[in-house]
């Protein structure tokens, strides 16, 4: 079995050496639809993410890693188990409180979904206005910085619609960080965009972190790409049968990556190569 | 046989789920409500949408309904020689039952397909979630303002639709095919009582909270991309219609029934009015 794999008595707590962890999974189960049509991307899941960690969820399409993360903003209900975020049971708080919860998260979605009836400008200045600012100027000024702190600081007066992918992606990006937000979620941030662009947002990724350092922000990333994994990740995670079936520092899917199977190799160890390496033969089994 | 029996048991099923939904999207709107006014830029966007946009389109139906109603009536009861019925007859019409019903299918086709498609639209490209990230209820956000702007600019464009109507039904009767106007009037005045005016705009106003409801609950409800949004446009309209038909039947017999009621409780206000200025010149004869 991979090293690290995540371990259930880690999944609420502390982290050795006293990491407080902010997001915890306690045997989470989460299934769509029902009879012949039942899938169950989460099959008792349980995870502890420690605060200021980057941490990077992979596995095929369909294993369930968008839906995680829609579990811990809380847009999904477990069917069973629990999730805690900032030591909060989910399953225990009402409307009001989940959306105080929820703003201190941000999440960067798969599209950007910055709302196409506002300006650029607009989207970025929403979370501050939703959150009781009512400084215009400041709102301008903190605007200005973020979308320049991604690379667009003359969009703030353009529509979604004249945005490119990358562009779409780094303005919700910047809508995203316009309350520093504690724990930032990534859904597939470089899907649907050239190698060169992922690149470069896998760099801004790296960039949100290390400005956010001072209030110890916590990421969660979501994608295939395994290039922006290493690039990104302090941590990867590999979700495959509504299980983790890998959890460790990038360097060990590196390792397990490379090179011919070792002999005697666990199945874990063998669907993290495969999927490192991008092989269709293997234990994982894909839908052509 | 068994097959269309089960069809149409799910379909039964899923109507019943809807008007329950509706009303529990009523009974959010309320609790919003309660904890404090919506979004002030959202409510006055919704009533210039709703109400300032919408009024060409109830003007014309109004105006072409009254007019062709004055006509056919008025060679009807030539016949019988009580043409000077004519313009009664349009005013109750126009009054009771044309004026809120024609408004509410108008408002169901302009407005509310448009609040499904811009709403389902927002939730098959994650905007709806990210509201929500943002701390930002959907209900308080998107719902609750169209669905104020509907209670109150509903029974507004439903006087725009009866006085049009009725000035189109008279124009028709006086200057088209020669009636006399003095006639026309005052059957008008005799005919017409407070109670007429209480059922037109007590069933805008419930028509106009239906509706928005409705197309609001579509549009959150939609999934599937863009045919996804077609489909959920469709069945909002086809059921804010049937809702308003239904609704109509419904408050007309309750409404007849309640006239009564209508005329004790117009009584105690006309003798509490009386009483009032009574005491009031009362007063002012003390004080002069």
């Amino acid at each position: 079995m991979a090293e690290g794999l995540s371990d259930p008595a880690r999944a609420g707590g502390t982290f050795p050496g006293g990491e407080a962890e902010v997001i915890s999974l306690k045997n989470v189960h989460k299934s769509f639809g029902s009879g012949d049509r039942r899938i169950s991307p989460l099959a008792g899941v349980s995870l502890a993410v420690a605060r200021g960690g980057k941490l990077v969820i992979i596995g095929p399409s369909g294993t369930g890693k968008s839906v995680m993360l829609r579990l811990i903003l809380g847009l999904l209900e477990p069917d069973g188990g629990e999730i805690l975020v900032f030591g909060r049971r989910l399953s225990s708080l009402d409307g009001y409180e989940l959306q105080e919860i929820r703003k201190r998260m941000a999440m960067l979605f798969q599209g950007g979904a910055l709302f196409d009836s506002m300006t650029v400008g607009e989207n970025v200045a929403f979370p501050m206005r939703a959150m009781g600012e009512r400084d215009e100027e400041r709102i301008r000024v903190v605007v200005s910085e973020r979308l320049r702190q991604v690379g667009l600081p003359d969009t703030g007066d353009k529509m979604p619609s004249e945005l490119s992918g990358g562009m779409r992606k780094r303005a919700a990006l910047a809508r995203s960080l316009a309350c520093r937000p504690e724990i930032i979620l990534y859904d597939e941030p470089t899907t649907g965009l050239d190698p060169i662009t992922s690149d470069a947002i896998a760099d801004l990724i790296n960039d949100t972190h290390a400005s956010l350092a001072d209030i110890r922000v916590t990421s969660i990333a979501v994608t295939h790409d395994m290039r922006v994994a290493s690039k990104v990740a302090d941590r990867v995670l590999m979700l495959y049968g509504g299980r983790i079936v890998g959890d460790g520092p990038p360097e060990m899917f590196r390792r397990l990556g490379e090179g011919a199977p070792a002999p005697g190799a666990s199945e874990e160890d063998r669907m993290i190569r495969q999927f490192v390496r991008g092989e269709a033969e293997g234990p994982i089994r894909t839908v052509a | 046989m068994l097959r269309h029996v089960t069809a149409l048991g799910g379909v039964a099923l899923d109507g019943l789920r809807g008007v329950g939904e509706v009303a529990i999207l009523f009974f959010q709107c309320l609790a919003w409500l309660a904890r404090g006014l919506p979004y002030k830029r959202e409510v006055v966007e919704q009533f210039y949408f709703i109400g300032v946009q919408s009024l060409p389109v109830i003007l014309t139906t109004g105006a072409f309904t009254g007019a062709v109603l004055a006509y056919t009536s008025y060679n009807q009861f030539v016949a019988l020689g009580v043409e000077s019925w004519t313009g009664a007859i349009v005013a109750k019409a126009q009054v009771w039952q044309l004026g809120p019903v024609l408004v509410g299918l108008m408002l169901a086709g302009r407005v509310g397909c448009s609040i499904t498609a811009e709403i389902g639209t927002m939730n098959v490209t994650e905007q709806i979630d990210a509201l929500s990230t943002m701390g930002t209820d959907p209900v308080r956000y998107l719902v609750l303002p169209r669905v104020i702007a509907s209670f109150f600019m509903t029974p507004v464009l439903t006087i725009f639709a009866m006085m049009i109507g009725i000035i189109a039904g008279l124009g028709m009767t006086v200057f088209v095919l020669g009636a006399e106007w003095h006639f026309q009037w005052v059957e008008i005045s005799e005919w017409m009582v407070s109670y007429d005016y209480v059922q037109g705009l007590s069933k805008s106003l419930v028509f106009g909270v239906t509706i928005s409801l409705i197309c609001c609950r579509n549009g959150l409800k939609t999934t599937g991309g863009a045919e996804g949004v077609g489909k959920a446009t469709t069945t909002a309209n086809v059921a804010s219609c049937i809702a308003i038909l239904i609704l109509n039947l419904v408050m007309s017999i309750f409404l007849f029934y309640a006239q009564p009621l209508w005329d004790r409780v117009a009584d105690i206000i006309a003798y509490a009015v009386s009483e009032a200025m009574s005491v009031l010149i009362g007063w002012w004869n003390l004080a002069a």
